[in-house]
């Protein structure tokens, strides 16, 4: 069943285009990466899905719904949660109190408790750190609860923007294993990276992204096989 | 009984305190407004003047003045928070206003008295001293009474508000606006409804200022000034505290009258220069205010016994 497609996407900045004519389509259950340099328009692809930007022109549709009319603060309760670039914490808010924010809308707060426990289960790390403020977490840990914070609204697709973007080698390996575990759990994860041999083992299918158009669309195994891909982004 | 002067000044600091915390209940969450002297010289003016001219009891005026403010309020705020205009520029923007109610009143001399103020007509005939369907009184003694459940009804909508769900979605929108909006936080409405909330309580608080006083003028009402005298009160009694803005209160009236014993009137706006290079040398030296400060340097002190054993275990609430 498909969840998410984008349909011949445009957008962009006042009198800047960075998105050109982008499909895109992520099936229930799968994990999705779309990869490229930087400036490509990875983040601003993800900004169009969760309407922080809107689309000049296409469509995208969630689970068949199109989202043209949905306000961004409304994008959560279709079941897409959005996890920034650079994390976007609360920093003076605690821990506990950011994943409370997860579960902001009406609907997900009812569930407040059962979820606290699935991503204190998931990271105990967080449960251990839950009355500090979140913006005297380490890199890693800041990006679980960033994590964390979106599992709160109970999502069926993730966004995730350069998950392992700033952070020590170590801690990228912990992450990609992490997001290994979401994929596990039957989420559907879209996600934005840079870290191209990492991301793809860990996604099925991989997108291209090269100055706002989509290049290349297969899945890890042709992506790792591509000799453009080999050259370009995986020095080999 | 206590004297008159002392009454007085208690009167002044919970009015005051009053309005700081009205003010304070956007300002500690982001949303600095330059401002508020606008809805204050609403209140004052609408009741005053629809008294004066259409002979409207201040209890159908103050119903006015909020339903004036309450529309000024989103005529500002809606498009501000719509198009995402925050920090400096909303100040900014704030400020603009509040001169623009100023120049409003003195442009309307003829009905209003221009910048040598208004007095509402007296109800206080033939020796009375309580006319209250024209909430006019001459005994301070009531008015201490009125002020005093105003200034706990505004603590209580602070702590109301410090428990909701709104006090941690605006503290989340004034850090982070954008994953605000992503986890599915209305920023507009949000942002709106405080304004609202802060905006009508200071239009009340400019209500009981104009009948307790029976004398409004635009200088003292609204305006530039009194907007400065409310950002900086709050900052200096400490804006994220509950009752810091009151304590900002009773500091800035010590100040101006202090002022005012030891130089009269020879200096005038020298109140509000102090106000301006004290509140650069708060912001600076003294964010948190005064009992922000003292609360925690208190904290810090009993701590500190404690603090050696805490650390050599794991971090915990």
């Amino acid at each position: 069943m498909q969840m998410l497609s984008l349909t011949k996407v445009c957008a962009g900045y006042s009198g800047f285009q960075a998105l050109f004519e982008v499909s895109v389509e992520v099936e229930a259950g799968e994990a999705v990466a779309v990869i490229g340099p930087n400036g490509a328009g990875k983040t601003t692809l993800l900004r169009v899905i969760s309407k922080l930007i809107g689309a000049t022109s296409g469509e995208i549709r969630m689970e068949g719904a199109s989202l043209a009319r949905v306000p961004a603060h409304e994008v959560v309760s279709r079941g897409i949660a959005h996890v920034p670039e650079n994390r976007r914490l609360f920093p003076r808010l605690t821990v506990e109190e950011n994943l409370r924010m997860g579960a902001f809308p009406r609907a997900a707060r009812k569930r407040y408790g059962e979820r606290l426990e699935f991503v204190y289960g998931l990271f105990p790390r967080l449960e251990e750190r839950r009355g500090q403020p979140a913006g005297t977490l380490s890199g890693g840990e800041q990006q679980m609860c960033a994590i964390g914070r979106a599992l709160m609204s109970g999502p069926k697709l993730l966004l995730l923007d350069e998950p392992s973007a700033g952070l020590a080698p170590v801690v990228v390996q912990a992450i990609f294993d992490l997001v290994r575990r979401i994929c596990a759990q039957g989420y559907t994860v879209l996600i934005v990276e840079q870290n191209i041999r990492q991301v793809l083992k860990v996604v099925g299918r991989a997108y291209l992204l090269e100055a706002g158009r989509i290049r290349l669309a297969g899945n890890s195994r042709e992506f790792l096989d591509s000799q453009e891909i080999r050259k370009t982004y995986l020095g080999l | 009984m206590i004297g008159n002067y002392p009454l007085h000044l208690m009167i002044l600091v919970l009015l005051w305190g009053y309005i700081y915390t009205s003010w304070s209940l956007m300002g500690r969450l982001g949303l600095v407004s330059f401002g508020h002297g606008a809805f204050m010289g609403i209140g004052a003016y609408t009741v005053v003047m629809l008294w004066n001219h259409f002979g409207w009891s201040p209890w159908a005026g103050a119903l006015a003045a909020l339903a004036f403010a309450a529309a000024v309020a989103i005529l500002i705020g809606y498009p501000c928070f719509r198009f995402r205009i925050v920090g400096h520029y909303f100040a900014l923007v704030t400020l603009a206003l509040s001169e623009v109610a100023r120049l409003v009143i003195v442009a309307l001399r003829d009905q209003t008295g221009g910048s040598l103020g208004a007095t509402p007509n007296s109800a206080l005939h033939g020796g009375a001293t309580a006319a209250p369907g024209a909430l006019q009184f001459s005994d301070k003694q009531v008015w201490f009474w009125i002020v005093l459940a105003f200034w706990l009804a505004g603590l209580w909508v602070w702590r109301a508000v410090d428990r909701s769900m709104a006090r941690l979605a605006l503290q989340a929108i004034s850090e982070e606006e954008e994953a605000a909006a992503s986890i599915g936080i209305h920023v507009a409405r949000a942002k709106l409804r405080i304004t609202l909330i802060s905006a009508l309580m200071t239009c009340a608080g400019g209500v009981l200022y104009a009948q307790y006083q029976l004398y409004v003028n635009p200088d003292t009402v609204s305006g530039i000034g009194i907007s400065l005298q409310m950002v900086f009160g709050a900052i200096a009694g400490g804006m994220f505290v509950m009752l810091g803005p009151t304590v900002g209160a009773a500091f800035t009236l010590l100040l101006a009258e202090g002022l005012r014993l030891a130089f009269g009137n020879r200096y005038p706006a020298l109140d509000s220069t102090l106000y301006g290079a004290m509140l650069v040398l708060f912001i600076i030296y003294m964010p948190k205010g005064i009992l922000g400060a003292a609360l925690e340097a208190l904290r810090a002190r009993t701590a500190r016994p404690i603090a050696p054993r805490k650390s050599s275990g794991m971090p915990s609430a």
